[in-house]
């Protein structure tokens, strides 16, 4: 089955898009790494190859986990299946 | 991969990869007496240089370190240094002459550049002819020193590319190679994976000191958190968005077998094999000029947006899975990856191909950063000259 993202671990709460040109409304095909599970999902946003898409919903002041570790705090509201990067995601250091 | 390569025994017995005549400056003033020695002998390699001139305290140690271990690396055969005066032209020439290679040096004070020029051009001339006729004799892969560092990192650098050099460090740490890893700020967020990999408690303390060391030149300096340039704007286009999701995928390059058996002030060189941490910067250029003044013979050099750099004296191998990039830009990359994303290889795969590139590279094969002639030989400066 061709892979559209990749999703490190299954503790994570967002995939990276590895294919190009996912386009808003695709039903889209991942592969979690670690635990070896595939899932779809249903993005709203379109996403450019290496991108972010969340696979749950965030609120302002949560964390998002990539590689089951904390990469960064949210600050903007994210749904399930957006583009999530710099525009709803900033460091906690620096 | 093969166990063993063709290299070029040096003097005190270290194995080199390249057969390289330098022609050295000791400072910026010098650079265009070098380019000229160059130009007048085929074959050898100025590395011109933008200092040298006033610098003190640690930053001068660095200068000194960084050109003395530039011309002691094992793939460099034979060095003409000019300085514009004697006396720390000497002090390169002597900390050089220390591995028992050939090296002269020359003083454009009391010459000018044309006399200067003649005089070296002859050394250099001896020394292109001697160089030349060396071969390069069977030797264990365990004895080549792999340094690593990642630029213009993405996603797919985490994913996939990354970690394709620490299933590769895995394999060489069992045969006993000495590796090198580095980026001091690039670690930030994943400081804790790093220190649960040092090997006793002194090496953990040393890489805190480094580490706080560096964070507060960053806090010292900085007017914003840094976005743009720690991640880069090319970081940010390819998908990463902040500082520790950044470091997540760079830590992936240390594989998950060797412990951290030491860390290394800038252009220091490791006492031993193992997995060593070298306190640096992640700019590519500065960072593989330092593994190089380590005597570091070959790179492995992964990236996702297509960083193309090269260093004249350390092969750079690089490795890439992003296929956008791998398209529009292919001539910059060694090995391609990109079957990880598709799942048409594994990463003990990846690591293989990675591997077999390395040998052939220690043979003699051109990485695509010399065959275009990225020399990229940048100096690390701590601070303003006096």
């Amino acid at each position: 089955m061709a892979i559209d993202f990749l999703v490190h671990e299954a503790a994570d709460g967002v995939g990276v898009a590895v294919v190009e040109g996912l386009k808003a409304n695709q039903e889209i095909t991942g592969w979690v790494m670690k635990e070896d599970q595939t899932l779809k999902i249903k993005i709203i946003s379109d996403i450019p190859i290496g991108h972010k898409i969340a696979l749950k919903d965030f609120t302002a002041g949560d964390t998002v986990i990539k590689y089951n570790t904390d990469i960064g705090k949210v600050v903007a509201p994210i749904k399930k299946g957006e583009h999530l990067h710099v525009h709803n995601v900033k460091t906690k250091r620096w | 991969m093969k166990n063993t390569f063709f290299g070029y025994r040096r003097e005190n017995g270290r194995v080199g990869i390249r057969n390289h005549v330098v022609i050295l400056p000791l400072d910026d003033l010098s650079n265009a007496a070098c380019e000229a020695v160059a130009n007048n002998v085929k074959g050898t390699l100025a590395i011109p240089h933008a200092y040298g001139r006033l610098q003190f305290g640690e930053d001068l140690d660095l200068h000194f370190r960084t050109l003395i271990g530039a011309g002691s690396n094992p793939n460099v055969a034979a060095v003409v240094v000019i300085g514009i005066e004697p006396l720390w032209t000497d002090r390169i020439v002597q900390g050089i002459a220390q591995t028992g290679k050939p090296v002269a040096g020359f003083a454009i004070e009391k010459n000018g550049d044309l006399n200067t020029i003649c005089a070296a051009s002859r050394k250099a001339m001896e020394f292109m002819q001697l160089a030349s006729e060396y071969q390069r004799t069977e030797c264990d892969v365990k004895e080549l020193w792999v340094s690593t560092k990642c630029g213009e990192s993405d996603t797919t650098s985490g994913i996939a590319t990354n970690p394709t050099v620490g299933n590769a460090y895995d394999k060489l740490y069992a045969k006993g190679n000495t590796l090198l890893f580095g980026e001091t700020t690039e670690l930030t967020g994943g400081e804790h994976l790093v220190l649960e990999r040092c090997a006793n408690d002194q090496v953990r303390k040393d890489f805190q000191f480094f580490f706080d060391k560096y964070m507060k030149v960053v806090d010292d300096h900085k007017t914003n958190d840094l976005s743009d340039s720690q991640p880069t704007k090319g970081n940010i286009e390819g998908g990463l968005t902040t500082i520790e999701e950044k470091a997540l995928g760079n830590i992936q390059k240390i594989g998950r077998k060797a412990p951290i058996v030491g860390c290394l002030d800038k252009a220091v060189t490791p006492t031993g094999p193992g997995l060593w941490f070298q306190d640096s910067s992640s700019a590519a250029a500065e960072m593989v000029t330092l593994c190089a003044a380590s005597g570091f013979v070959v790179h492995f050099f992964p990236t996702g947006q297509g960083n193309i750099i090269g260093n004249p004296i350390l092969p750079v191998i690089k490795l890439c899975s992003n296929p956008r990039t791998l398209r529009t830009m292919s001539e910059h990359f060694d090995v391609d990856v990109s079957g990880l994303l598709r799942r048409e290889i594994d990463m003990d795969q990846a690591g293989d191909k990675l591997l077999d590139m390395m040998v052939r590279t220690a043979n003699g094969r051109m990485t695509a950063a010399e065959v275009l002639g990225h020399r990229e030989f940048i100096m690390t400066k701590l601070y303003e000259s006096a």
